[in-house]
């Protein structure tokens, strides 16, 4: 009876928080179908804005940098950001401690700031493709994200696992990558998701480090001036929602056909 | 493994490689990136038409600008509480179920954030002006930020907290321990290097937002990202920027200190009281 | 974790096919970068410019002025062709960041009305081709608001507690409050900048909001009844909720000039000037405007727009309103005083 209370409770939590995350996305995705450009002002049903959006090449082409800068940013700063902590974590505290407090300079400094000197870096040192620019600032400001979320699951994993890989015979990439990397995955996985939405979102960094090329963001914030297309803001969110619902549901299917299975070789046995 | 494959790797350890050395690409990409452009804002901070002075720092730490920082501090604060006591919960929740329920369900509290920001808020400014008489106050604003940090609490803390062994907690309720107690001696002192990473995500970036008290709270208040916004471009006044940039730098790095100060504290009190 | 890892791997398989079709393709014909206010030029033009010319145009935007600014001073940017606005093109001059237009280039100039060229800004038009204008005023809900709207002071009446929205742009609240005031909007005395800060301060009880874009979105919707806008945005807000009025108040305004301008740095200024007298051609000029909402400085594509633009006050306001506007100059180091009263009033 108080489990079934706790689990009530638990539930109904949960979807109130939902609620509240996903109340301003629905008001979008109703009013992406509007006639007028107004956000709270029904005009009536249209799919033009859909239509329009395909059909201007600005969007589209932000759209794929967005993206692409997205993907690859947050993969290369998971890399990178996963050994820094891994490295970080087997440090001696002082070393630790200072190189901690560098890691959250970007995060501490404002994006302006941020934007701003790696433009004045990038002069510096010649430094002219926008693409490239942008891929290495968005790189920059995930970085933090990905070694805050390592470096906890560092503390609690034990070090003694990779000592033990070691006098097993492994070698230190490959201890690395068969014992502490497994046993670290949810922390890489959060930081992975975490600069991946960041990436989505910057738009002041981007705009100072970049030189020429638009993402999503940028162009967002630009067009408020003039009233945004309203189906700009479903773009990402739909079919990505529909990838990760595909592959999660796959894998829970997986996981249960598995789950038989062993049953059934318990069973013979 | 064939036994002559072991023999060679094992040779191989003996060039003993240190883990430490796995930071090496990251320090490279930090001196670059992070840190070389940081000594430019240095220069702008303490220099004035090239020579040196501590003029633009005495400047930026008027009181005008001080009442800024205190303000975003103040909304900083109050923005990481809400987030901890209300992301917590989620983490918790989340890291008792199965594991694959979890996965899923996790994905679908970032999710949200994958719409533009700008667009977000404005559909939460279409919420609030309908259904709440909240619209342009200060409740607005922490709700805006609440909403947009909230992620980045329950993520680290979730991560932590699945890791927690459960017969941690068995151990505690056989030694008689009710659920509180449990929570209170066992469970929170295990996930701390969760929170302390919440923390770090939402506290940190939520002292220079701008956007959200923008169009939120109306832009009655300033904050201090609108400040340093305001030095760099309206003024066109790096060394003002700079200094400003600076002053909040000395700030949260100090504040970052004592936290992890305090956690070591906990940390180690926790862990006493554990065994 | 699996599932994440799959998630991972498909998004990325996706994402990296996604941005090499992002780096291919273009071809070795010469591309402009053109670095726009968002949403600011009717993009079916571009594809039109495209055609008739072969040169590609890769159209960037910006949010605000400033930052252009900001952009435009880094030796290594990469633009070509830019729209800022008048007191920026002033400073943009100063600081020797443009290139001087060779007018032989853009034959069209003779279709822009001669009461926009050789402005202050720019005398001569030497760096800078007219774009769009319009003016600063108050939008109003007729049917919310019963006083005649005629002067900046309705926006410090006590009856409109709650319901007036000011705009969130330093210069230009405060440049109203100096011409209700009595002053000159490009003042260089402390005195009157201190004036307008104790009424801006004295107001900030009634004020609903200090808003930029969604200035509209309330408007439209009757959350509020009165707000400072652009007349563009008057336009469009009027063609959205005709209960909306504009008006341009006695005390004076700001009128202001969005310019056309190649920076120095550009490398392609042949075609730049090729897409400036593109956009000064008339029908280009007038399908332009109509796109917008803002005012063509283009009499001859002013002609071809119809009785709906030509005869609507907003949208081309008589010259008697023009006469008591003001454009904005560049404030020098002055700034500052302006941007610390700013943030008095804000904290206030």
């Amino acid at each position: 009876m108080v489990n079934r209370l706790k689990k009530f409770f638990a539930g109904t939590y949960l979807g109130l928080m939902l609620v509240f995350l996903y109340a301003p996305i629905l008001i979008l995705i109703v009013f992406s179908f509007n006639q007028s450009k107004t956000l709270g002002n029904w005009t009536g049903f249209t799919f033009n804005w859909y239509a329009q959006l395909f059909s201007t090449p600005e969007i589209t082409d932000a759209l794929i940098v967005t993206l692409s800068v997205a993907a690859i940013s947050s993969v290369v700063a998971t890399v990178l950001g996963t050994l820094a902590a891994i490295g970080l974590h087997a440090m001696k505290r002082r070393d630790r401690l200072l190189l901690e407090n560098i890691s959250q300079l970007p995060m501490v400094n404002p994006d302006l700031v941020t934007g701003i000197s790696l433009m004045l870096l990038f002069l510096f040192v010649g430094f002219r493709d926008g693409y490239t620019r942008l891929l290495i600032a968005h790189i920059t400001f995930n970085l933090p994200y990905v070694i805050f979320s390592v470096l906890p699951k560092l503390r609690q994993s034990s070090d003694m696992l990779y000592e033990a890989a070691l006098d097993l015979g492994c070698t230190p990439m490959q201890a690395i990558q068969k014992v502490v990397i497994p046993d670290i995955m949810p922390g890489i996985v959060s930081g992975l998701i975490m600069a991946f939405t960041l990436s989505l979102d910057d738009f002041v960094i981007s705009f100072f480090a970049g030189n020429g090329v638009d993402n999503l963001s940028m162009y967002i914030y630009a067009s408020a001036r003039r009233g945004v297309n309203p189906a700009l803001s479903t773009i990402i969110f739909v079919p990505v929602v529909t990838l990760l619902l595909i592959v999660n549901l796959k894998s829970i299917r997986e996981e249960r056909n598995a789950e038989l299975q062993s049953r059934k070789v318990d069973m013979k046995r | 493994m064939k036994r002559t494959d072991v023999k060679k790797q094992k040779s191989m350890t003996g060039m003993h490689i240190r883990r430490s050395l796995f930071a090496f690409p990251y320090i490279v990409w930090m001196a670059v990136f992070i840190l070389s452009p940081m000594l430019l804002i240095l220069y702008y901070a303490f220099t004035s038409e090239g020579g040196a002075t501590l003029e633009n720092i005495v400047q930026a730490a008027n009181w005008d600008n001080m009442r800024v920082l205190l303000d975003s501090v103040r909304f900083a604060l109050y923005t990481t509480v809400l987030c901890l006591l209300l992301g917590y919960p989620i983490a918790y929740l989340l890291s008792r179920m199965k594991k694959t329920t979890a996965a899923l369900l996790s994905v679908f509290f970032i999710v949200p954030m994958w719409m533009n920001f700008l667009l977000r808020t404005y559909a939460w400014k279409v919420l609030l002006g309908a259904f709440t008489k909240i619209l342009y106050t200060e409740a607005a604003v922490l709700l805006g930020m609440v909403y947009n940090f909230l992620p980045f609490m329950i993520l680290p803390i979730y991560t932590t907290l699945i890791k927690l062994d459960k017969s941690y907690i068995e151990a505690a309720a056989d030694l008689g321990a009710n659920p509180a107690t449990t929570f209170l001696r066992v469970v929170l002192p295990l996930s701390m290097s969760g929170i302390i990473s919440g923390v770090t995500m939402v506290f940190i970036p939520s002292t220079t937002t701008f956007a959200i008290s923008q169009l939120l709270g109306g832009g009655k208040t300033m904050l201090y990202g609108d400040l340093i916004y305001m030095k760099f471009i309206t003024e066109q006044s790096w060394n003002a920027g700079s200094a400003l940039s600076i002053i909040l730098l000395v700030f949260v790095l100090l504040s970052m200190t004592f936290m992890k100060k305090a956690e070591r504290k906990t940390s180690d009190e926790g862990g006493g009281r554990l065994w | 974790m699996k599932t994440s890892q799959k998630i991972v791997c498909l998004a990325l398989a996706l994402l990296l096919s996604l941005s090499c079709f992002a780096c291919g393709g273009k071809s070795a014909k010469v591309t402009l970068n053109v670095l726009n206010w968002g949403d600011y030029i009717d993009p079916t033009l571009l594809r039109q410019f495209e055609d008739e010319t072969g040169i590609a145009i890769k159209y960037t935007t910006m949010t605000s002025n400033e930052e252009m600014l900001v952009k435009l001073a880094s030796a290594d940017n990469i633009y070509d062709v830019c729209f800022p606005s008048d007191y920026i093109i002033e400073k943009l001059i100063a600081d020797d960041l443009l290139y001087p237009i060779n007018q032989d280039n853009i034959p069209n100039l003779k279709n822009i009305d001669p009461r926009f060229l050789d402005l202050s800004f720019d005398p001569g038009n030497t760096y800078s081709v007219p774009y769009m204008w319009g003016t600063v005023g108050i939008l109003y809900n007729k049917t919310m608001v019963s006083d005649p709207v005629d002067s900046w002071n309705i926006l410090w009446d006590a009856k409109y507690t709650g319901e007036i929205l000011m705009y969130d742009s330093m210069r230009d609240t405060i440049g109203i409050t100096l011409k209700k005031l009595g002053y000159d909007i490009n003042t260089r005395n402390e005195a009157d900048i201190q004036a307008a800060q104790d009424a801006l301060i004295a107001q900030k009880p009634l004020v609903r909001a200090y808003l930029t874009d969604d200035i509209k979105m309330e408007l439209i919707n009757g959350s509020a009844a009165m707000g400072v806008v652009y007349s563009g945005d008057a336009v469009y807000c009027i063609g959205e909720n005709p209960d909306l009025a504009y008006v341009v108040p006695k005390e004076g305004s700001n009128v202001w000039f969005d310019n056309i301008i190649i920076p120095k740095t550009s490398t392609h200024t042949a075609e730049a000037e090729a897409f400036i007298n593109f956009l000064c051609d008339a029908k280009v000029a007038a399908q332009n405007s109509d796109y917008i909402g803002y005012s063509t400085p283009n009499a001859a594509g002013l002609a071809l727009m119809g009785s709906d633009y030509i005869d609507d006050p907003t949208y081309n306001p008589p010259q008697e309103v023009l006469d008591r506007c003001q454009i904005y100059h560049d404030l020098g180091d002055f700034v500052k005083v302006f941007s610390d009263a700013w943030t008095k009033i804000k904290a206030a």
